[in-house]
């Protein structure tokens, strides 16, 4: 350990130098104490940076998401067309495919453009239905099926347009970059514009991809979150349900009950290993055991949130050990005095007295559990659905996606409308985590009691 | 019967075995409750336990033992003969699953009887498309054998089921009457509803030993299975990772631990210096209105979940580097490299080395500090020579912790690193990690007989004991460290 030489007996002008006058050592120390003042700061300052470019570029790419070009066109659903049998049975008009509602949708939309006096010369019919997403015939055909009696009427149907004409409102999609891509040409964006200053195009905020379910690689403007987020409410019913008792079990034993022996000590070590455990090996512990051996299916919320289960366990336990903890000895000693049981004790006094904790670091678990990707993966919940889940119970078994899994998903298909799709997706998480989280703070700060 | 209306009637009979119970005890005693040896509760409590606990097991095991059971059975009667070319018995026994699974559909669909479904034929009638009609879709036409495979394997369930019914409710019903015909004035029910209690405990505590079990069994089976498919000196030496899914394949995890190494040296190389500059900072140097913004600030970064890292790196560092280092410098020309999945995961680590760095930091006593400015220290020379030798076996364990962490983190390296398997130094290129590979070894459509599937598991058993190793040590030298001052 080398002390910097600032005094010493062997400087023999030392004597006829004042005190206040700073020498070249001082001021060297000086120097080097605030250069690691300024590492510090802009350690912290790194840091903080890190976490406002985080987040401003995912809220940057991704609040595009909650907003939708849409067209808004009359359309006369003529009924020799939808119902060529006449009889207005639904199964007979089942006959009449996604096809055949196009044909409608491309001659109402020039039919359109041409009584509101917008020019369209140059492109071709196909070009002008290209603006339609390719959802909407579906869109309109499932409407007249639930409702048959519309069939003659003229109705004012709003569906999407099509990813690249929503990219060239958001400023995605360029001129240039139309030039180049296969999918849509300047004319149709410059028809675009002609239709959005008519009032038959208009950007909007988009409930589809709150609730709507996922869309295939081709239509990213139909995309929605709805099944990923029913997906993952139901996980988080389930591991609430099953993660809170028994963690909450574990933690009474352990603290109050557990005699100070070996088993115990291999309790508690597995505990604090199991919370350091990669998430994915919980993912393969889930196939390999719930998938493969017990023969659960693959993609349900049950399986997932018995992973997910197995992985918040540590967390539950630890944060509710620590709360049962911070019970003062007093409290057991009062409740012992009169006459309770040592298990009256703990489930009458002990266990009321530590909820706030408890509650509190479920919740954290829960905010965890919901944001894991990787072990979900694992056990087929990449997989495209389509269908909403029934209700519960029967719908715990039925195929869902996930909220972060959907993210992953989107990511990995190649529109790079997907993109946006993907950032607007976090950022609803990040809006569940924010909520648990404030909920959390909230009920620490209301009935966290200091003894 | 579904299991969840078993679940409600087991529930419903202990309840009312509650109410009944507590009655009991109270009539007994004609309504003086001094009389009783326990609150008429217990007694309750007691017959709720004895209808409850039981049936509840019992159900719990027989859903875990009757599908290995009915398959083991079922599979008997599939013979060599029946399993196609390039099949295999488990594909096979998948393909009766799903039969099995469909047929109640299937029978909606074309108002068959049970009669008529005996007698159903895979020879001559279509039975492909008519499942296919319900949405069961097969790889090939059915056979005969398998179909009645198939049957048999509906009819053993439905058996199977409605046994289980019956076992599970006669059990609640006999436990029930049981607990009820014990209740005396005398019997000491508080102790046995007690006891039970006590043993829910237990039996919760060990519910963290079974998935340690549960994990290192099933990673040490399959990694087996997969050794006997593939030997495991190549496993560990080979230098080339390359599966083909013709068999044949190259399947060294050397690339991918280098990747993997490489990934988490750079994330450390990142995160170490900010983390501990950054704990420095807010134990010794930062007033308090500082500290309370900027640590809950940087504790924010644990809190976000590892696909918005991932997403990060994807779609913002990832294309940042390349445009402005990568590129320019003539590295090259990815977006995902070791680099960008590095420093993303360097950005995540902050939190975890600053927060455990400042425990450590804070637990060096006082006294130690005002010695040192006693003999005439700046508070950086103290920090330096005599804080941070002091706090070091702590700091160390942080860092083992952030590198067992990083290792073992999935999604930032799935979307930020890249997937081709190479051994290379520079930063700049695509490389992959273990975990990457195990995502898409096992994602998809997988047939678990193949090594080129099994040696997710062996990837996925070697990362288990590197990051178990890791944990091991760093928390045993942070508790020997913890121990020095208290």
């Amino acid at each position: 350990m080398s002390m910097p030489q600032t005094t010493g007996p062997q400087t023999g002008h030392r004597a006829s130098k004042s005190l206040l006058e700073v020498d070249a050592g001082t001021r060297r120390r000086n120097r080097a104490e605030a250069r690691f003042r300024s590492y510090g700061i802009a350690a912290i300052g790194v840091a903080v940076l890190a976490l406002v470019l985080l987040v401003t570029s995912v809220l940057s790419n991704g609040l595009g998401a909650f907003r939708q070009t849409f067209v808004i066109m009359d359309i006369t659903l003529a009924a020799d067309t939808l119902d060529p049998s006449g009889t207005g049975d639904v199964d007979a008009m089942k006959r009449v495919s996604t096809i055949g509602y196009g044909k409608l949708l491309k001659t109402a939309l020039i039919a359109d453009l041409e009584s509101r006096g917008i020019p369209t010369e140059g492109m071709s019919e196909k070009e002008i239905a290209g603006l339609l997403s390719k959802e909407a015939p579906a869109q309109l055909r499932n409407m007249v099926l639930a409702d048959p009696s519309l069939i003659g009427q003229t109705i004012r149907f709003k569906t999407y347009a099509t990813g690249r004409v929503d990219g060239y409102f958001k400023g995605r999609v360029s001129m240039e970059s139309a030039e180049r891509d296969s999918n849509v040409t300047p004319a149709q964006l410059e028809l675009a514009d002609r239709m959005r200053a008519k009032g038959l195009m208009s950007v909007g905020f988009n409930w589809g991809f709150l609730f709507g379910p996922d869309a295939s690689e081709l239509r990213p403007e139909a995309a929605g979150l709805g099944i990923a987020i029913l997906g993952s409410a139901y996980m988080m019913i389930l591991v609430l349900v099953l993660a809170l008792p028994i963690g909450v079990a574990a933690s009474i034993y352990l603290e109050e009950f557990a005699p100070q022996n070996r088993w115990t000590d291999l309790i508690e070590v597995n505990i604090a290993n199991l919370a350091a455990v990669p998430s994915i090996v919980f993912g393969i512990l889930g196939l390999a055991l719930f998938i493969n051996f017990m023969g659960l299916p693959q993609s349900a919320p049950v399986v997932g949130a018995l992973v997910l289960t197995l992985m918040t366990l540590p967390t539950i336990i630890i944060a509710t050990r620590a709360s049962l903890k911070s019970v003062p000895p007093s409290i057991r000693s009062a409740a012992l005095g009169v006459g309770a049981s040592k298990m009256q004790t703990v489930f009458h006094h002990v266990l009321p007295l530590a909820m706030p904790g408890i509650l509190t670091g479920t919740i954290i678990g829960l905010a965890q559990a919901l944001g894991e990707t990787a072990p979900l993966l694992l056990i087929g919940m990449v997989a495209f659905v389509r269908d909403f889940p029934s209700a519960p119970p029967e719908g715990f078994m039925d195929p869902a996606a996930a909220l972060p899994v959907q993210v992953y998903n989107w990511t990995q298909r190649a529109d790079p409308a997907f993109v946006e799709r993907a950032s607007g997706a976090i950022i609803v998480l990040l809006a569940f985590l924010l909520t648990m989280n404030i909920v959390a703070i909230v009920l620490r700060r209301r009935f966290e009691r200091r003894w | 019967m579904t299991v969840g209306l078993i679940l409600l009637i087991v529930l419903a009979i202990a309840l009312s075995g509650y109410v009944l119970g507590r009655r009991r005890s109270l009539r007994m005693v004609g309504g003086d409750i001094r009389k009783l040896h326990s609150l008429p509760g217990f007694y309750g409590q007691s017959v709720l336990i004895f209808a409850a606990v039981p049936a509840l097991l019992v159900m719990l095991g027989w859903m875990l033992l009757q599908p290995p059971l009915v398959d083991r059975h079922v599979a008997r009667l599939i013979t060599e003969a029946d399993i196609a070319e390039g099949s295999s018995r488990d594909l096979v026994m998948s393909d009766v699953r799903r039969i099995a699974d469909g047929l109640d559909q299937m029978m909606a669909a074309e108002n068959l009887s049970e009669d008529a479904l005996q007698a159903l034929d895979a020879g001559d009638s279509d039975i492909r498309a008519k499942l296919g009609n319900v949405g069961i879709a097969l790889g090939s036409d059915v056979r005969s054998a398998v179909f009645e495979a198939a049957k048999v394997y509906r009819d053993s369930a439905a058996t199977g089921r409605t046994l289980m019914t019956l076992a599970v409710i006669g059990l609640a019903l006999t436990g029930a009457v049981f607990g009820y015909l014990r209740i005396a004035p005398e019997y000491r029910a508080r102790n046995v509803a007690e006891t039970s209690v006590k043993a829910l405990l237990i039996l919760s505590s060990f519910v963290a030993v079974l998935t340690t079990v549960g994990i290192v069994l099933s990673l040490l089976f399959e990694s087996l299975h997969f050794f006997r498919l593939y030997p495991a000196r190549e496993f560990f030496f080979n230098l080339t990772w390359n599966p083909q899914f013709r068999g044949g394949s190259d399947l060294g995890i050397f690339p991918l631990l280098w990747g993997t190494l490489y990934v988490s040296f750079v994330a450390l190389v990142f995160a170490v210096p900010v983390g501990l500059m950054a704990a420095i900072y807010l134990a010794e140097y930062a007033s308090k209105p500082v500290r309370a913004v900027a640590k809950p600030l940087i504790e924010i970064l644990a809190g976000i979940p590892t696909i918005v890292y991932g997403l990060f790196a994807l779609i913002t560092i990832g294309p940042l580097l390349r445009d402005y280092f990568a590129q320019p410098l003539g590295l090259g020309a990815s977006s995902s490299s070791v680099m960008t999945a590095g420093l993303v995961m360097g950005i995540m680590l902050i939190p975890f080395v600053s927060s455990l760095s400042d425990d450590v930091i804070n637990a060096v006593p006082q006294a130690v500090r005002d010695g040192s400015y006693g003999l005439g220290a700046t508070q950086s020379e103290t920090i330096r020579q005599v804080i941070l030798p002091a706090a070091l076996p702590g700091i160390v364990g942080a860092i083992l912790l952030a590198a067992s962490r990083a290792i073992g983190e999935t999604m930032i390296v799935v979307m930020g690193a890249g997937a081709a398997a190479k051994l290379s130094l520079n930063p700049f290129e695509a490389m992959t990690t273990i975990t990457v590979k195990i995502v898409s070894q096992l994602t998809g459509d997988t047939e678990f007989a193949s090594p080129e599937t099994l040696v997710a598991f062996a990837l996925g058993l070697s990362l288990f004991v590197v990051t178990l190793g890791l944990n091991v040590i760093a928390l045993y030298v942070v508790r020997k460290y913890r121990e020095q001052y208290e």
